[in-house]
């Protein structure tokens, strides 16, 4: 990371009274300015200690902490937290309040003016997704995933350079989940926050983080590094494990097609002669040929139809899914295992770009 | 029936029409009665509920103490006190407020306790100093409990109100004592009608209340 971390831990410990292991025995971690970190690792590892001294809702037993290059201990606590965004699991929202009260708490707490807070919650409401009505509802009178995005909202309220999460997505179905976690990894890439995001889901850490720190037992870290560079090399036998099976496949959630790896496969013309698309379908050693029109993708027919009528009269089947540029190699694996033809067609705009298959994917990754 | 007269009617409106300006004497009575115990009871309450709260192991021994004064039969408090204070309305107000702690503080922490960890570490990691989040969030969500403690108090210090009739006082209490020693109905059934009429008045009062200072609770259901 270049210049200075926006948030810094330096041996930092923690020993919990009448405990007598340290909750975490000797953490140092950087974290850059703009960067989400995601710090994931077995139950009761420490992550959410860790989380929490930052804001010093936890007061660490010795080390320090840095918050764009202040000393933590140096602020009061209430103020050092006005500065920091945070999300806990169980959400937290004050059930006395309204959501629109609930966003604007940093913000009166600060002492805005009411009109500057009121627009500031509208705002608000757009950018994490909720209905303007809910604005005038209690908490209770949320679903579960309402109430994350409310929690989400609140943290941000006061434009805070610095959000801390732990575990926000937790208390939601995985659908729900799914979703909120897409929408926080768009919202990110607008705000640049600084983010610290706990969290025991290895899909989320990936997802989610720029860098992803695994932790074990005592805050002790076991790798720390870019979400490819872990999978691809996983430091420990305990990353290894942790990371689980399917490691394969999480990286190539991570990779994006190439599109030089494209071919351009059995795809012809519907201008083509039937002794050409033969001839085209046996260099492929394949009984199908897709059709274009003028580049366009028109779909597949079954190799016996070739000689049945002239191409532009066939009646072509759709490819079922098929895949944008932008798409990674998991899709395009997914599409592949899918298809009847055992491709994953790339289309860009109705434009045919080109396909892949098993092999072009394995390649993929090892490179 | 005229010739039973008025002894043996059940209600004799003539009476309580002549003694209007008593029975609103000792509606005041027994309404200020009331509203001074447990008013004072709230004031101590808080009180001991504060150091409750703040030194938690000094809770059990606050409710054994409280605990014990409401167990005390209300006719003997009031006499235990009469060497003490004399037969006046500070021995009525003593011992009626000695019976409002228990109630009053036990839903005093309940309420307080009753406050989710998740709110108090939002609270916290908002940035909410220690005694802002104890008045903006821990008084207001304890509210509906706190209150109904007070519901309680009140409708049981209106019922104990009538004992201290032998104080001399009573409010409502007067006429049945008056009643039962004269074999008097009409005295008797408005000591007794008034007093619940009283006490259903109150409670009532109190719901809605609680009500309007919770919509965030009523609206959850
Ligand atoms: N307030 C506390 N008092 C004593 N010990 C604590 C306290 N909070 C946490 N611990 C202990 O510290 C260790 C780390 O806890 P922490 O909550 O940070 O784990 P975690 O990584 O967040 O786990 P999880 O994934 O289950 O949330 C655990 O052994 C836990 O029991
Ligand atoms: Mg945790």
């Amino acid at each position: 990371m270049a210049g200075d971390p926006m948030i810094r831990l330096e041996n930092v410990k923690k020993v919990f009274p009448g405990s007598s292991r340290a909750a975490v025995t000797d953490l140092s971690l950087d974290i850059g300015r703009g960067e989400c970190v995601t710090l994931i690792g077995p139950s009761g590892c420490g992550k959410t200690t860790t989380l929490k001294m930052i804001n010093r809702i936890i007061e660490p037993t010795s080390g320090r902490i840095e918050i764009d290059g202040r000393d933590a201990m140096a602020i009061p606590a209430h103020e050092l937290r006005r500065s920091i965004g945070y999300v806990i699991q169980q959400i937290g929202l004050f059930p006395h309040r309204t959501i629109a009260q609930n966003i604007g708490t940093v913000p009166a707490l600060v002492g805005w003016d009411q009109a500057r807070i009121d627009e500031r919650v509208a705002e608000l409401v757009e950018i994490v997704g909720l209905d303007a009505e809910m604005m005038a509802r209690y908490p209770s009178e949320l679903s579960g995933g309402q109430q994350q995005r409310a929690g989400v909202a609140r943290a941000l309220a006061a434009d805070p350079p610095v959000l801390l999460m732990d575990e926000p997505f937790g208390a939601v179905d995985p659908i729900v989940r799914k979703r909120l976690q897409h929408e926080f990894h768009d919202l990110q890439g607008r705000l640049g926050k600084t983010v610290v995001f706990v969290t025991h889901d290895v899909d989320e850490a990936i997802l989610l983080g720029d860098r992803m720190a695994i932790l074990n037992i005592g805050g002790i870290i076991e790798q720390y590094d870019i979400p490819e560079k872990i999978l691809a090399e996983p430091a420990s036998d305990f990353v290894e494990r942790f990371l689980g099976g399917e490691r394969g496949l999480k990286r190539l959630a991570l990779l994006p097609i190439n599109e030089a790896d494209l071919e351009h496969g059995p795809f012809v013309d519907v201008s083509t002669t039937p002794a050409e698309a033969h001839r085209v379908m046996e260099q492929h050693g394949v009984d199908w040929l897709g059709l274009l029109d003028d580049e366009r993708l028109l779909g597949w027919v079954d190799g016996d139809l070739v000689d049945s009528k002239p191409l532009r009269d066939l009646d072509p089947r759709p490819f079922l899914v098929t895949l944008d540029t932008e798409s990674t190699l998991r899709s395009a694996l997914d599409a592949v295992v899918t298809s009847h033809a055992r491709v994953a067609v790339v289309v860009d705009d109705g434009i045919y770009r080109g396909m892949l298959d098993l092999e072009s994917i394995a390649e993929g990754i090892t490179e | 029936m005229m010739v039973l007269g008025q002894t043996s009617q059940l209600v004799d409106w003539d009476w309580i029409g002549r003694n209007i300006d008593q029975i609103a004497d000792r509606t005041w009575q027994h309404l200020s009665l009331t509203a001074v115990s447990v008013g004072i009871g709230l004031v101590i309450s808080l009180a001991l509920a504060i150091v409750a709260l703040r030194w938690r192991w000094s809770y059990t021994p606050i409710t054994w103490v409280t605990g014990l004064l409401y167990t005390i039969p209300s006719l003997a408090l009031f006499a235990l006190l009469v060497p003490v204070v004399g037969l006046n309305a500070t021995n009525a107000v003593i011992a009626l407020t000695s019976y409002t702690l228990l109630i009053i503080i036990r839903n005093l922490v309940a309420g307080i306790d009753s406050v989710p960890d998740a709110v108090l570490e939002a609270a916290d990691g908002m940035g909410y100093t220690r005694r802002a989040r104890f008045w903006r969030m821990e008084v207001p969500l304890a509210l509906p409990v706190i209150i109904a403690g007070l519901r309680i108090a009140t409708v049981t210090t209106v019922g104990l109100v009538t004992v201290t009739a032998v104080l001399g006082l009573g409010g409502y209490g007067y006429f049945i004592l008056r009643g039962l020693n004269t074999f008097f109905w009409t005295q008797i059934l408005v000591g007794v009608v008034l007093s619940v009429a009283l006490a259903t008045v109150l409670d009532i009062g109190f719901l809605v209340m609680q009500r309007a200072l919770s919509p965030w609770a009523r609206r959850a259901r």
